[in-house]
């Protein structure tokens, strides 16, 4: 469809924010906590923060939380009874707030999550998500998009973005999906007619850093490299850049037993860790940190692409952001450029 | 630094050691930990206000211990860490070089643990104010105000287990939330998940932190996990004297003595 333009005072989104409050929807929110920013249900439009640079934590917890519940079980003489998760209980949602980066990470996500089997859950989350984008007027030295498709001000997985037009009040909002135009059918009067604006003059300047299928290349030529040792000698093995990240989907399934009644899960789970890969045999096949590194970055910058069409980095740079020990994924994907051995 | 990055270039090409485990320049005002092998790759090396990752947690990993024998720069609250990993018998003298760095950030070199036992008589830990007046206003809530300062506290942490894999004495290769035959902690990120897997890591550490702020520092999400164990090591101080590293008498809540006081047990 082609994209309305339409021109959005400041005032305005507050309103529009109650508005969608109003009708019921459950409003995700960047919040700050602690110093740190994270997508949260929020009632309260003053607790919400715009201005940022990037979240700590991604969007993607919208549409697949850290942990969900599957189904129910309870047992008893007569054998087992099963009570699956009900995805008409999941509500309608908006998540407000985010960058071009964060909405460029539905497709890939939507990608792992209808690879083969469609996940049911996953589906319905999204489908009742509309997602209201914020383009990017700033970026740190972290920032990649340009260099893995992306740009600051894309539209891309949004349905309605917004960009903010100088030091003026005004936004500029992109009507881009049917989810979007109802939003706009449910307070037209606030989205005026639009200006014409120019908006890449209000876009952060983000410099294309690297090409990524030179990359893939290069990971893939180089997989016996001692490079992967070189990078990851300090990596600790913690979660923390695939909790961040906006297209990290890897799972763990649980069970939570209550004596004869328990609950089904899926948590959040991480390449990272060493227990990820354990066999019950005992033999553990990516046995090293390195392993591990390398398996992040190739199933980002390899696998994905071969096997889903799609890159599974969107350049946000949050990884490198919250490693405890500057492990840079930016930094690494530039020195594959320049790998000979 | 010179004098840094000389004993380091010596060690590696008299053969003394096959690794460095210091600091280099990270990305931006970062600095982070760097692994040297080579005497050329020593300039390298650098050491400021800025580094305050503690290096003790590579010691017990298998990547770098293929490496062969380490040196290691060791500021105070590394050297803390190195004791009480020797009194765990994670490590000895013999199998590293402890490069010690002083407060004024000049080197300084040991030659027995006990020397170093000694050394760090020299600096006690001491609540900071800001520490000691968050740990105060903590002790005077209620039981419910304080359990809900910590579900609120706790709520946001996804399990990413940063704090564990930055802590020198969380070295176990199998942790118990990673057991699940049985399960002793709940794996989900919820609320009692979140509340028992870090009751657990504070108690595995109790009478063993150093309290170095490696668990702190390392949360990416800025959840103020050190005050548990600042405070139990309050809490012990108070029941039974000074909470220090040390290479003989065992870690206090895992040793027992006839003198020990037991008025709180019922």
């Amino acid at each position: 469809m082609s994209i309305d333009k339409h021109l959005v005072r400041k005032a305005s989104l507050e309103k529009l924010f109650a508005v969608l409050k109003l009708q019921g929807k459950t409003m995700y929110a960047p919040l700050l906590r602690n110093g740190k920013i994270s997508y949260e249900i929020t009632g309260n439009f003053a607790d919400v923060t715009i201005e940022f640079i990037q979240t700590t934590q991604s969007a993607k917890v919208a549409a697949f939380p850290r942990t969900e519940k599957l189904f129910n079980y309870t047992k008893d003489k007569e054998g087992v009874s099963v009570k699956d998760f009900d995805p008409n209980s999941i509500p309608e949602t908006v998540v407000w707030g985010v960058h071009p980066c964060d909405a460029g990470g539905i497709s890939p996500l939507s990608a792992i999550f209808n690879w083969d089997y469609k996940d049911n859950l996953y589906n319905t989350r999204l489908e009742r998500i509309t997602v209201i984008g914020f383009s990017c007027n700033k970026a740190d030295e972290y920032c990649f998009c340009t260099s893995v498709g992306g740009n600051p001000g894309g539209v891309a997985g949004n349905d309605i973005l917004f960009t903010k037009l100088g030091d003026s009040s005004d936004y500029l909002a992109e009507i881009v999906t049917d989810k979007g135009k109802a939003l706009v059918n449910a307070a037209p009067e606030l989205f005026e007619a639009a200006q014409d604006v120019e908006k890449e003059k209000y876009l952060a300047d983000v410099p294309n850093r690297f090409n990524r299928e030179d990359i893939k290349g290069k990971m893939e030529a180089f997989f016996e490299s001692e490079v992967w040792a070189e990078q990851s000698m300090r990596c600790l093995g913690c979660g923390a850049c695939a909790y961040v990240c906006p297209t990290c989907a890897c799972f763990d399934i649980q069970d939570e037993i209550h004596g004869k009644n328990g609950m089904r899960v899926r948590c959040w789970d991480s390449c990272g860790f060493s227990m990820f890969t354990m066999h019950t045999s005992g033999h553990n096949p990516r046995d090293i940190q390195s392993q591990r590194w390398r398996q992040r970055l190739m199933h980002k910058f390899s696998y994905m692409p071969d096997r889903l069409s799609v890159y599974g980095c969107t350049g946000c740079g949050r990884c490198s952001r919250a490693c405890p020990v500057d492990m840079n994924i930016l930094e690494h994907l530039i020195s594959m450029q320049e790998i000979k051995k | 630094m010179d004098e840094l990055r000389n004993r380091a270039k010596e060690l590696l090409e008299s053969n003394t050691v096959q690794l460095i485990i210091g600091f280099e320049q990270g990305n931006g005002n970062k600095t982070r930990a760097v692994f040297i092998e080579k005497p050329e790759n020593t300039s390298k090396l650098i050491f400021d206000s800025r580094c305050v990752q503690n290096l003790a947690v590579y010691l017990t990993k298998n990547e770098v211990k293929r490496k062969g024998k380490p040196a290691i720069v060791a500021p105070v609250p590394v050297l803390r860490s190195i004791i009480q990993l020797a009194a765990e018998n994670q490590l000895t003298y013999a199998s590293l070089v402890i490069l010690g760095i002083t407060p004024e950030s000049k080197l300084v070199e040991f030659s027995t643990l006990e020397d170093i036992e000694t050394y760090l008589d020299n600096f006690t830990l001491e609540l900071e104010a800001k520490e000691k007046e968050i740990l105060e206003k903590i002790d005077k809530m209620s039981p419910e105000e304080r359990w809900k300062f910590w579900i609120n506290e706790l709520s946001p942490c996804f399990k990413c287990y940063a704090c564990r894999a930055a802590c020198p004495l969380c070295y176990c290769t199998r942790c118990t939330v990673d057991d699940n035959q049985p399960q002793w902690i709940p794996v989900p990120s919820h609320e009692l998940g979140n509340l028992e897997w870090h009751i657990m890591r504070a108690m595995h550490l109790a009478g063993r932190c150093t309290d170095c702020g490696a668990c702190a520092d390392a949360c990416p999400i800025a959840i103020p996990l050190n005050l548990l164990t600042k405070k139990m090591r309050e809490d012990m101080k108070g029941q039974f004297g000074e909470v220090k590293a040390s290479l003989k008498g065992g870690n206090m809540m895992s040793t027992f003595k006839p003198d020990d006081k037991e008025n709180f047990i019922l």
